[in-house]
């Protein structure tokens, strides 16, 4: 593993941290390397542990790991926050001219380096640069062309004016020099670069951002973590595409805003997390019999209540899947990684409009405050297709009209789908309603008619479930006999967690399912494996649930709810620790 | 839109199932003369309804209409209005749907100043589910959930409405069919939101706010030289308690809605088939 660093900055909130570790994703990330990062952040905004962690390598990363190489460390409690992670022949920058960091123990065989930060960065031009001076040292201590980060500098600064770009450079000069002159050390790190060209971006980026590819126009919302990321991504962009974002006053307001423009006929979304979700639920059973194209992304974050909001959990699947009352018709959709985002939220606005019912993106925090390299042709606008589904015109209204020449918005048609006219199109202005209605769209209570409508939004569904593609992907050795299923943001760890398994000579099939609802049979697949362990982050096991019923069967499962995302090392081994257990038999 | 557009052309071939005599007859009347009025037709209009007797206004109109949940009528409008510019935005809704469940989105709605229509009818009770007392219901109105009254002051929705910054505030009575109508009109000619709370009497569980008291009651603000645009004088006549007014009590001629603010003026529903144009420098920005 030579080439694969995993660096840190860590410190009080407030001290610019995420910045700092952006920049220097920024700067791997051009220097042709894949980044993945990682924050450990608390619920506050001065103050509390922050960090920021990167892994990096010129192959592909898709998790993280137990390790860490790199610490930036501004704070003592970062030294001892880390302790688990650091290792023989880490090394610590850290600012030893700092009072408070004067005597601080560098444990085990580590390497500190005192650099005073602070100091240098005053030589450069202000004080508030001395993050910087860090990534300075931090380049020296990995042989990586300080270059890159000029230019990571360059795209964050530009704005600013040549003299701050060219302050933060010289900076960081300072920090690379310092410890080039000042240490006589061999570091056991050598970052490679390559001329790849790659796109570094967190979940719910791409969410936005496949939000105004596939033509969403109108974004309400309502600021929580960690989905906010979506509005503020949103805003001031989808304006230069004709769009509007809206803070609604709460949440039932902003699914309602939203509502109200797919009505329009609007591509139209919101984005949400737990407590938001709750709020919402009431609406969910009116986009469904009104049969109103809309999507809704909850990026989970851990729960109940107010829970741990800026920690990972999967607790929502139960939640977007059977959430309001009376039964609800909808889809549910959930990416597996950062482009999946971009590509998911394209397909769920084409599932909404197709089949004319709320889709739910069940996104979560570890993969939408994550940021990840990729191949810019993972985010490939000229793949984008629009399907607006069965929208009539001017002149397709008289075939859906009754012998009254009354539009009908509910007509019960043969795959579900009913006829969609929106607003101003002539000779079809319809009431649409929460109430049950008939094919007019008006109240009935007619117990035939309840029943048709009923299976006639149940029958889009089944569409759905026929035409459309649900496949899970597939990983590992197709034969192998022990099945790992999992869904959502997990994929990156299980995916690495392959080859540390692979050393351990222990055979393994992942499937990794982006579909909760409709979700790929994989009755068969459970049925052919020995071993069938579900690996998810709640307690419950939510989706190892859903399995066991499709399959009638029992599963092993693998959870975590501590409110930080599985990495890769461990998962391995809680995987191999399962595969030797009875626990299931009963 | 067609000049020749009447008033019944609002009108749905569904009978209504109010009661007889319900002051909501009254209120959809002078609306539905107040669309055709302006010129709109059914096919560029979109009603959104709340819940309640009254949210069954947009089954018994002819237009694009949205029947919703519970209070949540003012968001959806908003987002149909922002949506697409071209459609004509009425919003109708209870006194409970509108100052009630609905009291949050109502002060935002006002004070977000989106070009809509926003008709309360106010019946000063819940007619819907038999008789409780509602936000605009006197202090000591007794009702069955409230025997010796709600012991708390009625909430005065014009005052809300101009305490948020409203732009069109006005009062009508439903039975005055003209003035209402008029009153409608003004609302919706009106650039940003315009607010009517009209008085729907509920002639089977309220017989306190009845057609007699209002009838007795009733001051035309026409009838005491009141100007709509100073601020000052619709406040107090807005704070004086003694005195169910009619008219607009406040329109600020200067208004500019939400949709001229921000820039909004095409119809969202037209996209392009593919990703837009410019969609890869969405991507360029992350390398
Ligand atoms: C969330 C929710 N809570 C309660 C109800 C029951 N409900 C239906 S109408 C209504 C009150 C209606 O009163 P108002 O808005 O004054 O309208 P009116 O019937 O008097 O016209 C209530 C409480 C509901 N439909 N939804
Ligand atoms: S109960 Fe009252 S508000 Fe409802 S229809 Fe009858 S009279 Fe009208």
């Amino acid at each position: 593993m030579p080439d694969d660093l995993n660096w840190a900055i860590g410190g009080e909130a407030g001290d610019g941290i995420d910045s700092t570790g952006k920049i220097f994703a920024q700067a791997l990330s051009r220097a042709g390397r894949h980044v993945f990062t990682s924050k450990d952040f608390a619920s506050r905004i001065r103050g509390g542990y922050t960090a920021y962690k990167i892994r990096s390598s010129t192959d592909r990363v898709e998790s993280v790991v137990d390790r860490l190489d790199i610490l930036v460390a501004l704070t003592e409690r970062t030294i001892d926050e880390n302790l688990d992670e650091l290792h023989d022949g880490s090394v610590i920058i850290y600012d030893g001219e700092r009072t408070e960091m004067e005597d601080i123990e560098i444990p085990g065989d580590m390497t500190g380096l005192s650099v005073p930060l602070q100091r240098l960065a005053e030589e450069a031009g202000g004080a508030i640069m001395q993050n910087i001076v860090a990534l300075g040292a931090a380049c020296e201590v990995t042989n990586f062309p300080i270059e890159n980060l000029d230019s990571a500098l360059e795209k964050k600064f530009g704005n600013k004016g040549e003299s701050i770009v060219s302050n933060n450079k010289d900076a960081a000069r300072k920090g690379q020099e310092f410890v080039a002159e000042e240490f006589d050390h061999e570091f056991d790190y050598d970052l490679d670069t390559t001329d790849n060209d790659y796109v570094l971006l967190n979940g719910d980026e791409a969410i936005g951002m496949g939000a105004i590819a596939a033509g969403c126009r109108f974004y309400a919302g309502y600021p929580i973590t960690p989905a906010t990321d979506v509005m503020e991504y949103l805003t001031g962009r989808i304006e230069q595409f004709g769009g509007e974002v809206v803070q609604a006053e709460d949440e039932l307001s902003a699914i309602n805003m939203a509502l109200g423009a797919a009505r329009a006929g609007a591509r139209s979304m919101t984005a949400t997390s737990g407590p938001g979700i709750d709020l919402m639920t009431e609406t969910f059973g009116l986009v469904a019999t009104s049969e109103t194209p809309l999507v809704i992304a909850d990026v989970m974050r851990s729960g109940p209540s107010t829970g741990m909001p800026t920690k990972q959990e999967q607790g929502d699947l139960n939640m977007t899947l059977y959430g309001g009352h009376g039964e609800i018709p909808r889809f549910v959709v959930a990416p597996t990684n950062v482009g999946e985002c971009f590509q998911k939220t394209v397909e769920a606005f084409n599932l909404a409009e197709k089949y004319q019912t709320p889709v739910f993106l069940l996104a979560d925090l570890s993969m939408a405050v994550t940021e990840q390299t990729f191949d810019p042709e993972v985010f490939d606008m000229d793949a984008v297709e629009i399907d607006r589904g069965k929208v009539v015109d001017d002149d397709e209204v008289e075939a859906w009209t009754d012998e009254r020449d009354r539009f009908q918005p509910h007509f019960s048609t043969a795959d579900g789908i009913s006829p969609r006219a929106l607003p101003g199109t002539e000779n079809a202005a319809h009431m649409s309603t929460g109430l049950e209605h008939n094919a007019l769209g008006r109240r009935t209570e007619d117990t035939d008619v309840r029943i048709e409508q009923v299976d006639k939004r149940n029958r889009k569904v089944e569409t759905a479930q026929n035409e459309e593609d649900w496949s899970p992907r597939e990983f590992g050795n197709p034969e192998s006999d022990n099945l790992v299923i999992s869904w959502g943001s997990n994929e990156g760890a299980m995916r690495e967690a392959l080859d540390y398994l692979d050393e351990e000579d222990i055979d393994v099939r992942f499937l990794s399912v982006p579909y909760i609802f409709p979700r790929p049979d994989l009755s068969d697949d459970i049925e052919a494996a020995d071993e069938v362990i579900v690996v998810e982050c709640n307690e419950s096991g939510q989706f190892a649930d859903i399995l066991e019923h499709d399959a009638l069967t029992r599963v092993k499962r693998v959870n975590k709810y501590n409110g930080i995302r599985f990495k890769a090392d461990e998962l391995a081994e809680e995987i191999e620790a399962k595969l030797q257990s009875e626990e299931v038999e009963a | 839109m067609s000049s020749d557009v009447r008033f019944t052309d609002f009108k749905s071939d569904k009978q209504p199932t109010w009661c007889p005599g319900c002051g909501d007859f009254g209120t959809m009347n002078g609306m539905m003369k107040a669309l055709a009025n302006t010129g709109n037709d059914p096919d560029n209009t979109f009603v959104v309804a709340g819940i309640g007797c009254s949210g069954k206004i947009g089954t018994y109109m002819h237009s694009y209409a949205l029947h919703g949940v519970h209070g949540r009528a003012l968001p959806v409008g908003t987002g149909v209005k922002l949506a697409n510019p071209d459609l004509e935005v009425m919003v109708a809704g209870g006194d409970g749907d509108g100052y009630s469940i609905g009291a949050g989105h109502f002060i935002h709605a006002v004070r977000r100043n989106v070009d809509m229509t926003y008709c309360v009818m106010d019946n000063r009770i819940y007619g819907l589910t038999k008789g409780q007392a509602s936000p605009t219901s006197r202090e000591d109105f007794e009702t069955s959930t409230t025997p010796e009254g709600p012991k708390q002051p009625p909430v005065n929705p014009l005052a809300l409405a101009l305490s948020a910054g409203g732009s069109f505030i006005a009062q009508s009575f439903s039975t005055d069919a003209q003035r209402h109508a008029e009153i409608v009109q003004k609302a919706i000619e009106h650039d940003g939101f315009g607010f009517v709370n009209v008085f729907s009497p509920c002639v089977t569980f309220n017989d306190v706010d009845t057609y007699d008291y209002f009838r007795d009651s009733i001051v035309d603000l026409d009838d005491e030289d009141h100007d709509p645009t100073d601020r000052d004088a619709a406040k107090d006549k807005i704070l004086d308690a003694d005195k169910e007014y009619q008219g607009i009590l406040y329109q600020d001629e200067e208004s500019v809605p939400y949709s001229d603010l921000h820039g909004l003026d095409s119809n969202m529903a037209d996209i392009p088939d593919g990703a837009p144009e410019g969609a890869m420098d969405l991507v360029r920005e992350f390398y």
